[in-house]
């Protein structure tokens, strides 16, 4: 099926999803997702961050669709036209879908762990306003523990459903979900149950902000001052395979995730031994360093290229600046 | 005095009881569609009637039908939408408390059309008494023959059950009240697929306004042709309209559609004008997810025609000027009303209601309400009206069920049509603590066509 997508076109397989036919493109034009996961089913269509203009429904149908769509959860239809960013309309929606999501997120983000790694951080650098119009009080929550090594601090969560589905799809039985409705919604345990699956730190993964975190982690370090180094190790656990991402601070390993993708999706979901107790690194096979996104913050100070001085024209200069350029390009 | 075609026996002693309802005529167009019609002919007999959905949107009723997926083997199911919610609406709590067998015979035909051999009446929470009461009727009905197996030695079988919902207003909306009949939390489907292809247990459903069951029965009894010789263009029928606020008669009435809307204001038939002599500020025309207008602009379109009470002229004008038939809630204002605390009255309702499933409504809800909450009691400022109108157009069109356009469409319209009253507000603020605006020009004679109404 053929489907546009801000004038770039693409053949994608049928019952491909907008935002998917995007991502096989790539580049600025992918829509982005804060609940939308490509390994759980039936996620996404909540946080309207993905919201696209279909300009032309299909080949056979060529009317526009009346409202913009939420590009996670529609399909392509052989000959569609879609507009992300080069539709005015979109982009407004979506300015105004990150001031939303943003009204009641505590923007702790110095004393939060997940930043540096947050979708919501990216969403807010990308496509927010500098200020907020919000003036009144953010909701607010207790910390709660779900289980021994996962802490859910509920007032940073952007209530993407994400970690409910992990719960429902990875793991064999789901205890923690939705309470109350509307802004009070909020994730929690029936009664103070604790988590307690050998699956059940990949929620922590999959959480798009810092609402979930390791606790064998928290408050260690910051994620742009770790190295990560690709590893694996021989997992009994049938369903995990033991690929992971070691977090390095010097010798010592500060923990331990699944490896994620350019989308920040894990590639396969890993067990609670691979995560919280394997902090050797006796315990694993190196692989290799992760490479991450030149983009990312985690890779502050480690360019994958380095910028020439910006002297390039004054011959003067050039020979002033001459050692200086040469070391620059040496590297 | 026009005829009426659902609320005919209303004022029969013991209606609400099997044998008197039979003998006024009732269940005649099960006889009828049963042993004399097939249920395509059924469905196409709707659709020419050109019945609209009574539940709000509006959409014809047969064409609904229609779109029912009917693959071999599997289930359909017919659901019926009695989780009436909307505030200014309580047409089908009336409906059902005093004539349920009418909704009985409704379903019962109405199944039998779209071959559903389980039919459900989701009911909201809180109207325990009406559960209640059309259980007993099922019960009755049941022990004459008209439900369970065989009806009437047609060889159709139909079992019919009533579900209380949690009394959430989100279940109201057809895929929530799917998910909360499954046992689930009612949180709306995203869409598509729609409930016609895979709806309650993943089977093809049909999910209908109780109003819009019931107007199946003089369907069928009358025929489409003299069902659609009332109303007016495509609104055709009969509607319930249930009148409130500062009504002079308050209560449910049915009405032709395209009756002009100061009939139905003024005429002791109907509501009997204002109550205590007070003049007309704005009227909320169908429930209160409908945008509000001041009386001017609502008896009157922007064309100074007398506005009617049909799908179209309500709607005449857009969202600029017009409002919606919804259903048919219909609230009216005095001059003692505050606007502005109106609105924030309902958004704080629709804040309360959200699901939270998605962000623009969750988020949004609360943040208008706020706002209104602080104009309301005097703290405002003048940039808030273009924030309420900013933050209702992130709203509207960008979620994934209708109540975020509910929610969005009150708070525009208000700052729309009242936007003194909204700046009075501000500029006055401890004097709005203490008295309403009034009436101002809000019912002043509308300009001449060419001067755009602010």
């Amino acid at each position: 099926m053929k489907v546009t997508i801000d004038g770039i076109a693409i053949d994608v397989e049928p019952g491909t999803t907008i935002l998917n036919a995007a991502r096989q493109i790539g580049g600025d034009i992918v829509p982005p997702a804060m609940c939308y996961y490509s390994k759980l089913k039936d996620s996404g269509g909540k946080c309207r961050t993905c919201l696209v203009k279909v300009s032309k429904g299909s080949e056979k149908d060529p009317r526009p669709m009346p409202k913009l769509v939420a590009s996670c959860r529609t399909t392509v239809m052989d000959g569609m036209e879609v507009q992300n960013i080069t539709s005015p309309e979109v982009i407004e929606a979506r300015k105004g879908i990150v001031e939303i999501l943003l009204l009641n997120h505590p923007l702790d983000c110095p004393i939060c762990d997940q930043a540096g790694e947050c979708d919501l951080q990216n969403l807010g650098f990308e496509h927010g306003a500098a200020k907020t119009r919000y003036e009144f009080d953010r909701r607010t929550f207790e910390k709660i523990d779900i289980g021994d090594k996962i802490q859910l601090h509920m007032t940073r969560c952007i209530l993407c459903y994400r970690c409910v589905f992990t719960a429902d799809q990875i793991t064999d039985h789901r205890i923690h979900g939705i309470l109350n409705r509307g802004d009070h919604s909020e994730i929690s345990t029936y009664i103070t149950a604790a988590v307690d699956n050998d699956f059940s730190g990949n929620v922590i993964d999959v959480c798009p902000v810092g609402a979930l975190t390791d606790k064998t982690f928290r408050f260690k370090n910051r994620v742009w001052f770790t190295k990560p180094v690709d590893a694996h190790r021989d997992c009994d656990h049938e369903k995990c395979n033991g690929k992971v991402t070691l977090w390095y601070k010097g010798e010592e390993v500060l923990r331990v995730t699944a490896r994620k993708d350019v989308y920040g999706e894990v590639e396969e979901f890993i067990c609670n031994t691979c995560r919280f107790d394997k902090k050797k690194t006796s315990d694993w096979v190196i692989d290799g360093p992760r490479h991450i996104s030149n983009k990312s913050v985690i890779n502050a100070n480690h360019y994958d290229f380095v910028p020439l001085p910006v002297v390039k024209t004054n011959p003067v200069l050039i020979e002033a600046n001459k050692e200086q350029f040469e070391r620059d390009t040496r590297l | 005095m026009a005829r009426k075609l659902l609320l005919e026996h209303i004022n029969v002693p013991g209606i609400n009881t099997f044998d008197v309802y039979r003998s006024k005529g009732g269940y005649a167009s099960v006889e009828k569609a049963l042993k004399t019609m097939t249920p395509d002919e059924i469905v196409e007999e709707v659709k020419k009637s050109g019945l609209r959905g009574r539940g709000g949107a509006g959409f014809p009723t047969g064409m609904k039908w229609s779109f029912l997926a009917k693959p071999e083997g599997v289930a359909r199911y017919l659901v019926c939408n009695a989780d009436e919610s909307e505030p200014g609406t309580f047409k089908d709590r009336y409906l059902m408390t005093y004539i349920p067998h009418l909704l009985i015979e409704g379903m019962i035909v109405a199944s039998f059309a779209l071959g559903a051999k389980t039919s459900y009446i989701y009911v909201r929470g809180e109207m325990m008494p009406q559960i209640r009461i059309l259980e007993r009727a099922i019960a009755e009905a049941k022990a004459k023959g008209f439900l369970g197996k065989n009806i009437l030695s047609t060889g159709y079988d139909l079992e019919l059950y009533v579900q209380p919902g949690g009394g959430a207003y989100i279940c109201g909306e057809e895929t929530a009240l799917l998910e909360s009949l499954e046992g689930k939390r009612g949180n709306p489907r995203i869409k598509p697929p729609f409930p016609a292809i895979a709806g309650l247990y993943g089977c093809p459903t049909v999910v209908n306004n109780v109003e819009s069951i019931a107007a199946v029965v003089p369907i069928i009894n009358e025929g489409a042709d003299e069902y659609a010789k009332i109303g007016i263009g495509r609104s055709t029928g009969t509607k319930l309209i249930s009148a409130g606020g500062n009504v002079k008669n308050p209560g449910v009435y049915e009405i032709d559609l395209g009756l002009p809307v100061e009939e139905f204001l003024y005429s002791e038939e109907y509501c009997g004008g204002i109550a205590n002599g007070k003049r007309l500020k704005a009227v909320v025309a169908g429930g209160s997810s409908v945008p509000i207008l001041p009386a001017n602009l609502f008896l009157k379109t922007i064309n100074n025609e007398p506005r009617l009470m049909s799908y179209e002229s309500l709607a005449d004008g857009g969202f600029v000027s017009g409002t919606m038939l919804g259903s048919g809630g219909f609230i009216a204002y005095d001059e003692d009303q505050c606007i502005v605390r109106n609105t924030w009255n309902f958004t704080r309702f629709y804040h309360h209601e959200s699901c939270g499933q998605c962000s623009p409504c969750r988020e949004g809800t609360g943040w208008m309400e706020k706002v209104l909450h602080r104009l309301e009691h005097g703290h405002g400022k003048m940039s808030d009206m273009d924030l309420l109108v900013d933050v209702s157009k992130k709203i509207e069109g960008n979620t994934i069920c209708p109540l975020g356009d509910a929610a969005a469409w009150p708070v525009a319209s208000a700052i729309r049509h009242f936007r003194d009253e909204f700046e009075w507000h501000v500029t006055n603020g401890a004097e709005a603590v203490t008295r309403n605006f009034g009436l101002a020009h809000y019912a002043d004679p509308l300009p001449k066509k060419e001067e755009p109404v602010a």
